[in-house]
C-alpha cells in the first residue's frame, strides 16, 4: 500500500510537544518528501529528538497536527509503524539474542513469516557487513557495529521511511563513514530519510534539505547549500591570536569582512574573498598564529541564526 | 474457556520463547530437583516426625498434606521471579519494550503476551512438580492432574499485580524487598508447611486476602480428593479477581511508563 507522490510522507503543522511545564517543541512546520534526505539540524536540547518521537508514533502529539503518510499517528499508530523503520538514539538490541536472531524476532513483530524473516536477516546482514557476526552475541559487537546492526533491524520491514535519531553520535570517524556510506546506498535506492544531527557534516553529506532547530523552534529552512548561501559567505578566514592579544581586537577589522564573529578561541571573517582578507588583516599590521581559509559550512549557519556553536 | 490472544501479544510471547531456548534445559532441571529435594527432606525427612507424633496432618501423612501446598508456593515463586527483574530490565535496561513499540505491536500487546509467556512458564513448572509428586507417590488420581491449571492460576495471581507493580519502579531496590519480605513470608506461612488455622487470627485474615491460601487450598482439594464444589468456585474466583484486576492496573500503568 503505498501514498499518492502528490502526498507529502510526512506533513507537521504547528506541531508542538510538551512535557508538563516544558515546552519540547513549540509549534512547529514543515514537509517531507517522499525520496528525500530530509535532516533536523540543531543543538543537544532543540526538540529534535521529541519531533522524531513524534514522528515514529511512540509519544503522542500535544498540539498542532502530524499526518505520516497522510494517516493521523493518534488513530493508525500501528498501521504507520507498520511502515516506519526507525533507528533510536539509543541502542535497543536484545543482548540475550544473537545479532541474526535481532533480526529475524523483528521480522516477526512485522508479522513476517519466519522463513521470509530469516531470508531478509541475511541479505541485510549482507548489507550492513555484518554477516560473518551473524552468531555473535550483541553484547560483542563494537559500537559501529551495533549501530549498523540497529540500521538493519529498521529495514527488516522495508520500510517506506527511516528516521534515524543522531545516527552516528559515539563513533569514531571510520565507523561513521561505514554508517554515513551505507545509508547513502539507501538514498541512492529511493528510501526516504528523516535524520537529526549535530553533527553539520553529517548534515551536509546527507541531507538533501534541512532544518535548523533551537529552543523547540524552527530557525531556518533549506538546502545545505542554501542555508549556506544565505547565513553564510562563500569563504570563511578563520584567525588564532595569542592569548592575550585577542580582545584588543573590537574594532581593528571592521571593513575587512562582511561580519566577523569573535569566539573564546578564534576570530571568523565572513567573505566572499579569503585571500583578499589576509592581505588586509596583515596590511593592517595584525599578526595572527595561524590564519585559515576555508568554505562556509552549517556550523558558520548556526552560528549567525543562534550566536552559538552546535557542540558546546 | 475461549481466550482470544492478539496476534501481537502471540509476538511477545515468541520473543520471550526465542530467549527461553537458550536457558531451557537448566530451567527444567532446576524445576525438576527442588521440589524433590523439598519433598524429600521436608515431606519424608521431617514429615516422618510428624506422622510419629501427631499421625500426620489433617489426616494424611505430612508428606502428602506438604507436596501439593508447595506445587502452589511454587508457582507463586516462579511468577514473582519473572514479572520483577526480568520485566524491570526490559522496560529500563535493555530498553526491549522501547524497541518493540517501535513497530506496530502496543503496549496492550506487551501485557497479555508478558502474561501468556508466564502461563506458559508456570504450566511447565507445575506439570514437572506433579511429575515428582507421582514419583513420590503422592499424587495418583486423574483428578489431581488438575492441580495443574489450579496452581498456575494461582501463580498468575500474583504475576498480573506484580508486572503492574514492576512497571512503577524507577529502579530495582524495592524488587528484591518484594522477594524477601512479601513472597518469601508467604512461601513460609501461606499454607504450604502446615495449616493456615495454626497462625494467630489476624494472620489468618492476611493469609486468606493473599491469592496463595487459595491456590494451595486448590491444589491440596485436588490432590488429595477432598475439595467440594461451592469451595472450589470460591477459591477460583478470588484468583480470577486477582488476576483480571492486576492486568487491569498493569495496562494504563505501563502504558505512562512508556507512551510519553
Amino acid at each position: 500500500m503505498g501514498t499518492p507522490d502528490s502526498i507529502p510522507l510526512i506533513s507537521a503543522r504547528g506541531l508542538g510537544k510538551r512535557f508538563g511545564e516544558l515546552v519540547a517543541v513549540d509549534g512547529i512546520d514543515f514537509d517531507v518528501a517522499r525520496g528525500e534526505a530530509f535532516g533536523f539540524l540543531g543543538p543537544n536540547g532543540a526538540g529534535k529528538t521529541s519531533t522524531m518521537r513524534m514522528i515514529a508514533c511512540v509519544s503522542p502529539v500535544t498540539s498542532g497536527t502530524l499526518r505520516i503518510f497522510g494517516e493521523n499517528p493518534a488513530a493508525r499508530g500501528a498501521e504507520i509503524r507498520a511502515r516506519l523503520g526507525v533507528v533510536p538514539q539509543a541502542d535497543t538490541l536484545d543482548l540475550e539474542l544473537t545479532v541474526r536472531e535481532n533480526l529475524i524476532i523483528f521480522a516477526r513483530y512485522f508479522d513476517i513469516p519466519w522463513a521470509q524473516g530469516r531470508r531478509r536477516a541475511d541479505e541485510l546482514l549482507e548489507f550492513v557487513q555484518l554477516k560473518e557476526r551473524a552468531k555473535d552475541k550483541v553484547d560483542d559487537l563494537s559500537g559501529g557495529m551495533k549501530r549498523r546492526l540497529t540500521i538493519a533491524r529498521a529495514l527488516i520491514n522495508e520500510p517506506d521511511l527511516l528516521l534515524l535519531d543522531e545516527p552516528t553520535t559515539g563513533l569514531d570517524p571510520q565507523a561513521r563513514h561505514l554508517v554515513w556510506d551505507r545509508l547513502y546506498r539507501l538514498k541512492q535506492r529511493g528510501v526516504t530519510l528523516v535524520l537529526t544531527t549535530h553533527y553539520m557534516d553529517e548534515a551536509e553529506q546527507l541531507c538533501d534539505r534541512l532544518v535548523v532547530m533551537d529552543k523547540a523552534k524552527i530557525v531556518a529552512e533549506g538546502t545545505p547549500r542554501e542555508l549556506i548561501e544565505k547565513y553564510s559567505t562563500r569563504e570563511v578566514l578563520e584567525l588564532r591570536f595569542p592569548v592575550d592579544a585577542q580582545p584588543a581586537l573590537d574594532h581593528t577589522l571592521d571593513g575587512i569582512a562582511d561580519r566577523v564573529e569573535v569566539l573564546a578561541d578564534r576570530v571568523l571573517l565572513y567573505t566572499a574573498d579569503g585571500d583578499a582578507a589576509v592581505a588586509a588583516v596583515h596590511s593592517r599590521g595584525l599578526r595572527p598564529e595561524t590564519a585559515l581559509i576555508r568554505r562556509g559550512t552549517l556550523e558558520d549557519v548556526f552560528l549567525r541564526l543562534t550566536g552559538r556553536s552546535l557542540i558546546d | 474457556m475461549a481466550i482470544v490472544i492478539p496476534a501481537g501479544a502471540a509476538r511477545v510471547v515468541e520473543h520471550n520463547a526465542l530467549v527461553f531456548k537458550r536457558l531451557w534445559r537448566g530451567s527444567m532441571t532446576v524445576s525438576f530437583f527442588t521440589p524433590v529435594f523439598f519433598i524429600a527432606s521436608i515431606g519424608l525427612g521431617l514429615g516422618s516426625l510428624v506422622n510419629k507424633s501427631s499421625g500426620g496432618v489433617g489426616g494424611v501423612p505430612y508428606i502428602d498434606f506438604l507436596a501439593p501446598g508447595l506445587l502452589a508456593a511454587t508457582t507463586m515463586q516462579t511468577a514473582a521471579f519473572e514479572c520483577t527483574y526480568p520485566i524491570l530490565g526490559k522496560i529500563l535496561w535493555d530498553h526491549i519494550y522501547d524497541a518493540m513499540l517501535a513497530t506496530p505491536l502496543m503496549v496492550r500487546d506487551l501485557v497479555i503476551g508478558e502474561m501468556t509467556w508466564v502461563t506458559i512458564r508456570l504450566l511447565m513448572v507445575a506439570t514437572i512438580f506433579w511429575v515428582v509428586m507421582a514419583v513420590f507417590g503422592v499424587a495418583h488420581t486423574p483428578e489431581s492432574l488438575l492441580a495443574i491449571p489450579t496452581a498456575t492460576l494461582s501463580g498468575l495471581a500474583f504475576a498480573t499485580p506484580l508486572m503492574a507493580f514492576t512497571a512503577t519502579q524507577k529502579n530495582d531496590s524495592a524488587m528484591g524487598s518484594v522477594l524477601r519480605l512479601v513472597i518469601a513470608p508467604l512461601f513460609l506461612f501461606g499454607g504450604a508447611f502446615f495449616p493456615i488455622s495454626r497462625l494467630p487470627v489476624l494472620l489468618q485474615w492476611v493469609a486468606w486476602a493473599t491469592p496463595l491460601s487459595h491456590g494451595v487450598a486448590l491444589s491440596r482439594g485436588l490432590v488429595l480428593g477432598t475439595l467440594a464444589f461451592p469451595e472450589a468456585a470460591l477459591h477460583v474466583a478470588v484468583l480470577l479477581i486477582y488476576v483480571v484486576a492486576g492486568v487491569l492496573i498493569a495496562l494504563p500503568v505501563l502504558r505512562r511508563r512508556l507512551v510519553k
